[in-house]
């Protein structure tokens, strides 16, 4: 009986060591980057803050990503400056994600440039958040916010697959029809978290 | 007039006796699953509406239902001819969120599968743009070579187009022994097999007839609409993820980006294949450079959890840049995983490459987009 439990007692640190070292040694250098932000991601940052003040909040600063919150009404006039003046040329992404506990719709975009060699590896991300209504007209309800068209021509395509897939109606759009989703769908928005798939 | 009375969806639109409206697809050979709603004047295109989603399948929805590890296989399924490369930015993302350093010799042995399957799919690609065209040898060429890599492809993984052989943490399992003599031997022919492709198709006086300056995209518009991979580069922008910003092994690396500056379909279906050469070399240097032993994973606690927060990778996949969006909130599963697929990112151009065209170029210059269907529609 008690040369067992020492068997086991030997055993599982030797097990757990390789599971937990992992995760520590990658775990160390994140607390001690946050003081030594990278400088150039740094300085775009405050570029946006400086010119918007509190319209806008910085989420995150990592290298080559940027993350930066915008309020709803100033996100077409922070994409103009990302465009004209940083040199932002082209959306890569836009992503919606439901947060139905802060009644918020949050629409990521994701912007990146092919022209300006410096800005190739960067990412910039603005993030927006619409008003959520629990039960959604698409089109038809407060779930609005300014379209960035007119802006990146690139987000076409992106806006409409939000518009279907979470409801967001993208004013100023000129194209808000259906693109993935059946004519006729007439369920929940399918992104929302509302909309639960069978079976789970 | 009764229009109150159609079922949702359905319009009526008035007949004109000049223009007709085509539906070409979605389950029409010529344009995999996919509709284009044209509108032809004679023989010319006036107006071109892409309508993707016949094949939507909610892979982002799945994906919030399962844990980092069993999302694996089936965010694979939207390609399964290049399920390396699809997997490559959500496997990166999961590794940033889960917080794993992953080991050296599983970084080559990843650039190594990505790299010979953007050669698998791309000679997909380029059997089936053969076939468009009428030209039945580079239909059998290039699906028949396709099938040596598969097999090294095939020795890797275990199977032969879904893999799943990337997953947070590394790869699943170590290369066979002798592969990398089985390797070099494969890739050598191979590479001196699609450069006899040129007799046959790039330099075939009837593909350039058919493809020189049709649907030309110039570069201020490439740039302008967000395209990317190899339309991006037949425009004439250097722009290639894999140089610009190196994700694991990359940068120590030895490869070329290729640039056209014509900007139409025969830049635009060159430019893949000679992408493949540039893989051939990279997996030789590859190969050469890889660290022959030590671990190829590291040990992933069983359901881990995800740091809250984002992360956004991408990735240079067969046909363009690849990005993946992951939203974690300290759960097993992730919040929110949108893929940002290349497929989806050029349909945009697809109009304004076909208006003016004639209808016979339309599926010449559509699958010179390099675009998989199931892809951009996830």
């Amino acid at each position: 009986m008690s040369s067992d439990s020492k068997v086991e007692a030997t055993e599982t640190p030797e097990e757990s060591k390789p599971s937990t070292d992992s995760p520590k040694t990658s775990a160390k250098p994140a607390p001690k980057k946050e003081p030594e932000l990278p400088a150039f991601e740094k300085n775009l940052a405050d570029k946006i803050i400086e010119k918007f003040g509190d319209k806008t909040s910085i989420s995150f600063i990592k290298p080559d990503r940027v993350g930066i919150k915008v309020s709803r009404d100033s996100i077409h006039s922070v994409a103009e400056f990302a465009r004209d003046v940083l040199k932002f040329d082209h959306v890569d992404s836009v992503a919606g994600v439901d947060y139905p506990q802060d009644k918020e719709i949050e629409v990521v975009y994701h912007l990146s440039s092919y022209t300006e060699p410096s800005l190739n590896r960067q990412v910039l991300e603005l993030a927006t958040r619409a008003q959520r209504e629990d039960d959604p007209i698409p089109g038809q309800d407060a779930t609005r916010l300014p379209s960035l068209r007119d802006i990146f021509y690139s987000v076409e395509f992106h806006e409409r697959e939000v518009f279907e897939m979470l409801g967001v109606y993208f004013e100023g759009h000129p194209d808000n029809r259906r693109l993935l989703l059946p004519e006729d769908w007439a369920d929940l928005p399918p992104l929302r978290k509302d909309f639960r798939n069978k079976g789970r | 007039m009764s229009s109150p009375t159609l079922p949702p969806g359905l319009a009526i639109q008035k007949a004109d006796e000049r223009i007709m409206t085509l539906n070409v697809g979605p389950q029409h050979p010529g344009s995999g699953h996919m509709r284009i709603i044209v509108q032809i004047d004679g023989d010319y295109i006036v107006a071109c509406d892409p309508d993707p989603g016949y094949v939507h399948r909610g892979e982002e929805k799945m994906a919030e239902y399962r844990n980092y590890v069993l999302n694996v296989p089936h965010l694979e399924r939207p390609v399964i001819h290049d399920s390396c490369n699809i997997l490559y930015p959500y496997v990166l993302a999961a590794e940033d969120l889960l917080g794993l350093e992953i080991p050296e010799r599983a970084k080559y042995i990843r650039v190594i599968a990505s790299e010979l399957n953007r050669c698998v799919y791309t000679q997909y690609w380029l059997a089936i743009y053969g076939i468009f065209l009428g030209h039945s040898t580079m239909f059998m060429w290039p699906a028949g070579d396709r099938e040596l890599l598969i097999d090294l492809l095939e020795k890797m993984t275990g199977a032969r187009v879904t893999h799943s052989y990337f997953i947070p943490g590394g790869i699943r399992n170590d290369l066979p022994a002798n592969f990398e003599d089985v390797c070099l031997r494969q890739v050598n022919y191979f590479e001196k097999r699609i450069k006899e492709y040129a007799d046959v198709f790039y330099d075939n006086p009837i593909l350039i007839s058919r493809t020189e300056k049709t649907g030309v995209l110039t570069r201020e518009n490439a740039i302008r609409l967000g395209t990317t991979g190899s339309v991006l580069r037949a425009s004439g922008v250097d722009y290639d993820v894999r140089k610009k910003e190196p994700y694991d092994v990359y940068d120590e690396l030895d490869f070329e980006t290729n640039v056209m500056k014509s900007g139409d379909s025969y830049a635009r279906s060159r430019i893949p294949w000679l992408d493949m050469m540039e893989s051939c070399r990279i997996i030789r240097d590859a190969l050469q450079k890889m660290p022959k032993s030590g671990s190829v994973r590291v040990k992933l606690k069983p359901n881990p959890k995800g740091e809250i927060g984002s992360v956004y990778k991408r990735i240079e996949s067969g046909r363009g840049a690849l990005g993946c969006y992951i939203v974690s909130d300290k759960k097993t599963e992730p919040y929110r995983v949108k893929l940002s697929v290349p497929s989806f990112r050029n349909l945009i151009a697809l109009p304004h490459l076909l208006i003016g065209e004639k209808l016979g170029n339309m599926p010449s210059v559509y699958w010179s987009l390099n675009y998989w269907p199931v892809e951009a529609d996830r």
